[in-house]
């Protein structure tokens, strides 16, 4: 079996899109709500995730065989809780005014739902391999959300993107106004909601009759 | 081994936790200079945004030790309990007075600490050498939502205060933080964020809490 065999392929690009762990299994929703009112940590903790969530899988992984089945959500826990942690610290030593924008979610990582939802569904079956490409795309995925969701509400809400301005002035002149609802929360749902709803009218078999 | 057993889930348990354990300790240890020096540097810069001076975290030291001369610890009746160490650290108890020069003129640069919405709000005031008329500020959160609440770190907010006065007629009367259009009586105020009423308030607390600490301080001449 090659590194990237066709089986392989579809565990890392299916979370892109047809199985999609926001917009169709519906998970981690809450973190795309607090971190997407601007562009810039909406990427940070899109990436952080990624690495959490694919490393977590490959250590679930490589200990599948060993973990008492009584306990294995706490093992899971703890290793996520663990591989945060190292994430926070390394954050403020190497990255600190990024790690002051994201303060309490970065820690809130571990309680994101398609980390322990990967861990139970795909790490504790299959090989660390397979497990590092489940957890890539599946953060991957989440990523490309939120990024798509800061993207509309930092544009709409502030005019700017990665705090740059990009609507131009004379808009502003012409009686153009932010959309200071597009900072608040139930924007972001509402974003989420019409992406899902572009989604599945191009992806007729996610429709449910 | 039977991976059902109660001894093989006590034991595993007590392992992986020993080990995260000893992983977490290891990396706290090895991280913690290079994250104390960001955090002194990050202090300093506020210092320094305080009385106007914007300058990148790998700088802020040689900046902070060329502009500030002189730094000490005060109580609440403007005694000084504490040399320049105790004012930075913020360790000891009592109210830190950074003394800066800028262009030759004295600047005095105080703490300010409060409550947002969600959590923490702290910053920095600096006055001119009359005790009494605002140089500049800076203000930092911790969790203050962001468009909104967060928008008192803009230079568009602390930019306000620059010439307010802090005493009318001989009287401590902080400067208050209203809403866009209203106005307060009595004394000098600036425009909140709009859609951060919470956290606007909460700088204006912050000002008159803080500052009245240093009334003493203030009043007196020297």
């Amino acid at each position: 079996m090659g590194l990237l065999s066709k089986k392989n392929k579809e565990v890392l690009v299916g979370p892109l899109s047809i199985n999609n762990p926001v917009i169709v299994q519906m998970l981690g929703i809450c973190s795309a709500l607090g971190v997407t009112s601007k562009l810039e940590p909406a990427l940070v903790m899109g990436i952080s995730v990624t690495a959490v969530v694919a490393f977590s899988n490959v250590i679930i992984s490589l200990l599948r065989n060993t973990i008492p089945n009584r306990i294995r959500i706490i093992v899971q826990l703890v290793v996520v809780a663990a591989l945060v942690t190292i994430a926070s610290e390394v954050l403020k030593a190497y990255a600190y005014d990024v790690n002051k924008q994201l303060s309490v979610f970065v820690g809130l990582i571990i309680t994101n739902c398609i980390l322990m939802g990967r861990l139970e569904a795909f790490a504790l079956g299959n090989g660390p391999w397979e497990s590092f490409l489940d957890g890539v795309g599946n953060g991957l995925g989440y990523a490309i959300i939120l990024v798509i969701v800061g993207f509309f509400r930092e544009l709409l809400g502030s005019g700017t993107l990665f705090g740059v301005q990009v609507i131009p002035q004379v808009f502003y002149d012409w009686g153009y106004v932010n959309n200071g609802l597009m900072i608040l929360p139930p924007m972001a749902l509402i974003v989420i909601a019409v992406i899902i709803w572009v989604h599945r009218s191009r992806n007729k078999e996610l429709q449910e009759n | 081994m039977n991976r059902d057993s109660n001894s093989y889930t006590i034991i595993y348990a007590a392992v992986m936790v020993i080990l995260v354990a000893v992983v977490l300790a290891f990396t706290s240890q090895s991280l913690k200079s290079a994250q104390k020096q960001n955090e002194d540097n990050d202090k300093r810069q506020q210092i320094l945004r305080s009385i106007n001076v914007k300058v990148p975290a790998n700088q802020a030291e040689a900046k902070y030790n060329e502009l500030i001369k002189d730094a000490y610890l005060i109580d609440g009746n403007g005694n000084k309990v504490g040399d320049a160490k105790d004012a930075f650290e913020g360790i000891k108890e009592g109210y830190p007075v950074f003394v800066a020069n800028v262009d030759g003129q004295t600047k005095y640069i105080m703490s300010l600490h409060g409550a947002g919405l969600w959590g923490p709000i702290w910053g920095y005031i600096s006055v001119n050498d009359d005790k009494n008329t605002v140089f500049g500020t800076d203000f930092s959160h911790q969790g203050e939502t962001p468009g909104l609440g967060a928008e008192i770190t803009k230079p568009e907010f602390s930019r306000q205060f620059a010439s307010k006065q802090l005493f009318k007629g001989g009287v401590f009367k902080s400067i208050a933080v209203v809403k866009k259009g209203k106005s307060a009586e009595g004394q000098d105020y600036v425009d909140g964020i709009s859609g951060g009423t919470i956290t606007s308030q909460g700088v204006s607390k912050m000002l008159y809490d803080s500052l009245k600490s240093y009334e003493k301080f203030l009043t007196s001449k020297q």
